[in-house]
């Protein structure tokens, strides 16, 4: 004790150091101790059971829902083919790949969709004065926050036999019996737009939104007609809002389940369906699990060409 | 010089550059067609007749059968109980995740947390649903234990991303020199947390609390598969109502539960829009 009482120059500056290395050791605790609830409820509970999911893909299907704990891969056999029951030869099976195929082909339309829609609309939005972009953003995004079943609903009352837009049809004397819209893909493809379309605009607005419209002018000034500047100014600065956009807007509609389920009728089955119908009245987990994995394999496939997208020609911002 | 050039120049004038006139028609139908199918759904709501095709006359008589119907009053308060402890829970976390990861300093995995805490966002709905469900039939097997606490647990997972998005937002926003002052003046990192940084931090906590309870309010998808027994929600019970056919009572609920998201979206819009 007596020795630290004539502190030497080096001395102080040990302490020193120890001193900030025991408040930087204190700052990591409080940091993993703020982190851990969050990062460990979604580990555990959001993460983790993925793995659960993968587990029971490879087993086989209980009677009553649930497992089997026996080892099985034919989940994922049953998915191209048919086991006979009597003498277990395996036919090929195009039913699963067909829905498979039209939940793709639904989610890029609407992606297209979305984008032919949402574009001008973010363009619109971001070449507003300022004091009139908040009633915009807030008009945009409200119906994103209500319900998803009841916004479906609403469409199902607009396009059904007796809906909205057949009665005024036949009151301008367009038509003289009903369309049937109800329970087509068009209809499916109209919820899927509908559900999804402010997930196109804002990231696309975001791009545009501290975009400096006099470089239009300049555009204007060196000669170049409007879809020259177009397609030179603001389709590059958009891009990343373009991708974004498109990400966002393809993984949920790949993942559709309201939406199919009441404008499609239980007919146009969509992955979302086929995997809760397995989970459901179908009673094959492993099934339904095989297959929810195969759509996060696309999802991901989905996310990794987008980041490439996002990345490339990165050159065009001004 | 400048009527020179614009002799060379395409016709538009270049003030009206920006403004591109198709755009604006296309904005406005858009808006429409956004809101048109639920305009039809409100005004329907009020229609005193059991079609939900034909006017007849104003009348809230659907509200009142919608109020007395035993069944949806059961299932508004088990969404109201679900919502609410899953808003409580995931807020405080979504809270202290965020002051982590905006005044932690810079670390290394940082940006791996983030990435973590958004994962119920990049993953299609379903999926989480079935995996989720998979996870608890085997944890409800090994425990024994059963009842709300599962969903509850399910609603505060994907809870938290929302209520983490505007808080952070916030705290990125708010200067340190007020923290940097109070510890300057010898307030333990407690009492500068709460004199300080909560105080200054509420709007973003209260935004990032109604969006977690509109969010979990709304979800079908993810309480349909985990559910058990008897913890049917209003969404759920709207859907099997919609299964079975279009009912007038629906759409009195449905309008019910719009008008209430965009109360809560719309306070949280100003909480938010005060900061700047």
């Amino acid at each position: 004790m007596g020795v630290a009482a004539n502190i030497s120059q080096p001395d102080a500056a040990t302490r020193l150091r120890a001193a900030q290395e025991e408040r930087a050791r204190q700052r990591r605790r409080t940091r993993l101790l703020l982190l851990a609830p969050a990062l460990g409820i979604i580990g555990i509970f959001g993460l983790f059971p993925l793995s659960i999911a993968l587990v029971y893909s490879f087993l086989e299907p209980g009677t009553y829902g649930g497992v089997e704990w026996v080892f099985s891969y034919d989940a994922y056999v049953q998915f191209l083919f048919e086991r006979d029951i009597f003498d277990d030869t395996l036919a090929f099976n195009s039913a699963y790949l067909q829905i498979f195929g039209r939940s793709f082909g639904l989610a890029i339309t609407t992606m297209i969709g979305t984008l032919i829609l949402g574009f001008p609309v973010a363009y619109f939005i971001a070449a507003r004065p300022p004091e009139q972009r908040n009633f915009w953003l807030f008009a945009i995004t409200l119906p994103f926050w209500t319900n998803l079943l009841i916004r479906t609903y609403s469409m199902l009352l607009i396009v059904r036999d007796e809906g909205f837009v057949n009665l005024m049809l036949m009151k301008i004397g367009l038509i003289s019996e009903p369309l049937e819209m109800l329970y087509t893909d068009g209809a499916v493809l109209a919820g899927l737009v509908y559900s999804y379309l402010p997930f196109m605009i804002l990231p696309i607005y975001a791009s545009l939104e501290k975009f400096d419209f006099s470089l239009l002018e300049a555009g204007h000034d060196l000669f170049a007609t409007r879809t020259q500047v177009f397609r030179h100014i603001i389709i590059p600065i958009t891009r990343p809002g373009i991708v974004a956009g498109c990400v966002l807007v393809l993984i949920p509609a790949l993942g559709a389940y309201i939406t199919p389920e009441l404008l499609g009728g239980g007919k146009k089955l969509m992955i979302g369906n086929l995997i809760a119908l397995q989970f459901g009245s179908g009673r094959n987990w492993p099934f339904g699990a095989a297959a929810a994995l195969i759509l996060m394999a696309i999802v991901l496939i989905a996310l990794l060409v987008s980041l490439r997208a996002g990345a490339s020609k990165e050159g065009g911002h001004g | 010089m400048d009527k020179l050039l614009s002799i060379f120049r395409p016709s538009t004038g270049s003030r009206e550059l920006r403004r591109q006139p198709l755009f604006t028609g296309m904005s406005w139908l858009v808006l429409l067609f956004l809101y048109a199918p639920i305009a039809v759904l409100v005004v329907f709501s009020f229609n005193d007749n059991r079609s939900v095709v034909r006017w007849t006359e104003f009348s809230l008589r659907w509200y009142a059968a919608a109020l007395e119907n035993d069944d949806i009053r059961r299932s508004a308060m088990i969404s109201i109980q679900v919502a609410f402890t899953a808003t409580v829970f995931s807020t405080i976390i979504a809270t202290m995740a965020a002051l982590a990861t905006t005044r932690g300093g810079v670390y290394r995995g940082r940006s791996a947390a983030i990435a973590l805490i958004n994962q119920p966002l990049m993953i299609p709905e379903i999926v989480t649903a079935i995996a989720t469900l998979a996870f608890f039939s085997i944890l409800r097997q090994l425990t024994g234990v059963t009842g709300i606490g599962w969903l509850i647990l399910a609603h505060t997972v994907f809870c938290v991303p929302f209520a983490y998005m505007p808080i952070r937002a916030r705290l990125s926003d708010m200067s340190v020199t007020y923290e940097a002052a109070a510890a300057d003046l010898y307030a333990t990192p407690w009492q500068t947390f709460r004199h300080v940084t909560l105080p200054l931090l509420m709007p973003g906590v209260m935004a990032g609390a109604m969006l977690a309870f509109v969010v979990s309010l709304d979800d079908v998808i993810i309480t349909l598969l985990v559910a058990g027994p008897g913890e049917t929600t209003l969404p759920i019970y709207i859907l099997g109502q919609i299964r079975r056919g279009v009912t007038p009572e629906v759409n009195a609920i449905s309008t019910i539960l719009i008008g209430l998201t965009v109360a809560m979206v719309t306070l949280t819009f100003f909480l938010q829009r005060k900061r700047k």
